[in-house]
């Protein structure tokens, strides 16, 4: 983006351009953080106040008391389904970027018989509704035995398309064939050079995957809904969405859930801004 | 001269050997691909490929409880059905009302999504705006919200007594209602059947636009500068930069998020399921991916394997179709 300073006089804009410019990006500002707003708000209210205080005003203090009415609502289980889908995420995000990476390597450096039906298999992957994978998936885990165990979960979200996509360019980017020459002339064999080598080279990228992965696998519903059924298994989407659908609720400890849920990932959103982009610059620009 | 034209025997086998050598390298170089290509392929084959195989076989079968008696002698027995499960399906009004629901929604909804990342995109990417980290982040803010999560929150800012976009009509309605002396009611109920599509369709844009605007943000920054300097040169103002320049260099990545977003909408899930919570009149059937959901917990009929696959294959055959046209449409439409 061009400083500004640097505008030549001839190509300012007019007022009038400039005030709409800032009052729609504005606007557009507000109204995506507002649910943010109401929602940190919401959640230290009492029903009464909910219903009868100003939405976007703070009014009684009930924090401990909606706090107490989730622990009560979850039987305590509510740190233990972030856990869970922390453990998922983390797991799955790992394995699934290793794979990723792994497989990216092969087709980016290697010439392999075959490789013209794994692309089209790749991009079938990519743009498959992955909803609708979860009914097939279901039938087959079921049939295993797998259903209603962590990996029923762990090991579809290790499977990412996308990661291989991404693996695979950011090798071809990030990884000059001299280096690999010279690695396998120093006697190094195909597996170190690739766990000390091209891990080594390729770690901000995998950052990139991993958070594609990870948040992903703690945004899905649909997987874990048919998959798990014991409540210590849940993950917390799951867990707050039962609490919603099976209890008359205190709102304002069902939105202090979904705050203390989503708290990870914002945290997680803004310490990793730059990855997220360059995996989304790989989307937009080769896709 | 002939040594040229016709090697000697040792340097026929010199170059056999050669041969020999390449092609033993290349073997090696096949093999130790596979190798790294390994741990995907097979995590593929058993996420991907065995489950469609087994469901392309389910919906196929029907089940039916063993033995002669109503109850059955225990066990359910699959017998072949061929396209009983797929005449069901495309025969049942629930599917085809769920899927006009889908599409009603998706018509609506991609546009204004798309529509707004494309202009959020090109405010930022223009060179007047500061503090671009800012709202590049407010916008996507959303996103880092899971699906879920979103749809529980939005269904409450909807809810009737809860929301506080009618708390605010409320009061503009009383303060209306006094000036003007008859009784002016500007509150909105999300949850009637006429508005819970443009209700749903909120919350998906909420979630999503700042992510497409993300992607074509990335598009736009990708374009060489010189190309605006060289337009500018030829007396083009900004406007025609847009039009003639941005708009169509990020047609790849409209292409690409127009698919995304028809195949994310065919499945709706979220925030339907979410809804149906506080709405029972919504059932557990009303879009198509929760009519497949349903018919595999057999908590609505036809159910079982079967019923279900040929209804998770039946909409994966829609969104291709779907797609398939939207980009023929595309492509017929720039050349």
């Amino acid at each position: 983006m061009a400083p500004t300073t640097q505008t030549p006089p001839s190509l300012r804009p007019s007022p009038a351009t400039l005030a709409i410019t800032r009052i729609v990006l504005i606007a557009a500002a507000v109204l995506f953080l507002a649910p943010v707003y109401w929602l940190i708000v919401s959640s230290t209210k009492s029903n009464p106040d909910l219903i009868s205080s100003n939405g976007l005003l703070f009014a009684g203090n009930n924090i401990v008391e909606n706090y107490t009415a989730l622990m009560s609502w979850t039987q305590g289980n509510f740190w233990r389904w972030v856990g869970n889908s922390m453990l998922y995420s983390t797991v799955a995000g790992v394995l699934g970027t290793l794979v990723s990476v792994s497989a990216g390597y092969a087709l980016a450096k290697f010439r392999m018989p075959g490789k013209a039906g794994i692309q089209l298999a790749i991009l079938g992957g990519l743009l498959m509704p992955i909803a609708l994978l979860t009914v097939p998936l279901y039938i087959f885990f079921n049939g295993l035995g797998l259903t209603n165990t962590i990996w029923a979960v762990i090991i579809p979200s290790c499977v990412s398309p996308f990661g291989v996509f991404l693996g695979r360019m950011f090798v071809d980017a990030g990884v000059p064939d001299e280096l690999l020459e010279a690695s396998r002339l120093d006697g190094s064999g195909e597996v170190r050079t690739f766990f000390t080598l091209v891990l080594r080279l390729l770690a901000p990228a995998m950052v990139t995957i991993f958070l594609f992965i990870f948040v992903a696998t703690w945004n899905n519903f649909l997987l874990p809904l048919m998959m798990l059924n014991s409540a210590e298994l849940k993950p917390v989407t799951l867990g707050l969405y039962g609490m919603m659908s099976y209890f008359s609720p205190q709102y304002g400890a069902v939105l202090q859930g979904a705050l203390l849920s989503v708290i990870p990932l914002v945290v997680l959103f803004f310490v990793l801004q730059r990855y997220w982009q360059s995996g989304l610059t790989a989307g937009a620009v080769k896709g | 001269m002939s040594t040229l034209t016709r090697p000697t025997a040792p340097e026929r086998l010199v170059t056999e050997q050669r041969a020999q050598a390449n092609r033993r390298r290349r073997r090696r170089e096949g093999r130790i691909g596979w190798g790294f290509f390994a741990p995907f392929a097979i995590l593929f084959v058993l996420t991907f490929v065995i489950p469609i195989l087994v469901s392309i076989r389910s919906s196929f079968f029907t089940e039916k409880a063993a033995g002669d008696s109503l109850y059955g002698g225990g066990g359910m027995v699959e017998t072949f059905a061929f396209l009983d499960n797929y005449a069901q399906v495309l025969g049942n009004a629930t599917f085809w009302e769920g899927m006009g629901r889908v599409l009603l929604f998706g018509a609506f909804q991609i546009p204004v999504m798309l529509g707004g990342a494309l202009i959020l995109a090109l405010l930022l990417d223009s060179f007047i705006v500061r503090r671009v980290a800012f709202f590049r982040l407010s916008y996507f803010l959303p996103y880092a919200i899971p699906g879920v999560i979103a749809a529980l929150v939005w269904t409450y800012i909807f809810s009737p007594g809860l929301s506080p976009i009618n708390q605010t009509l409320g009061s503009i309605s009383e303060w209306l209602t006094g000036l003007l002396g008859n009784n002016v009611d500007l509150t909105i109920d999300f949850f009637a059947p006429g508005t819970i599509i443009a209700s749903m369709a909120t919350m998906t844009t909420w979630t999503f636009m700042g992510y497409n605007m993300l992607i074509f943000l990335a598009a736009l920054q990708a374009i060489p500068h010189d190309l605006y300097e060289a337009a500018r040169l030829d007396g083009a103002g900004e406007f025609d930069i847009v039009r003639r320049i941005k708009v169509p260099m990020v047609g790849q990545a409209t292409l690409l998020a127009v698919l995304l977003s028809i195949i994310g909408t065919v499945q709706l899930f979220n925030e339907p399921t979410v809804l149906a919570a506080v709405n029972p009149w919504m059932g557990n059937d009303y879009t198509p991916m929760m009519l497949a959901y349903s018919s595999m917990m057999g908590t609505t009929s036809p159910s079982g394997a079967g019923p279900a696959s040929a209804v998770s294959i039946s909409m994966a055959v829609i969104a291709g179709i779907l797609a398939a046209i939207f980009a023929l449409v595309q492509k017929r439409s720039t050349r």
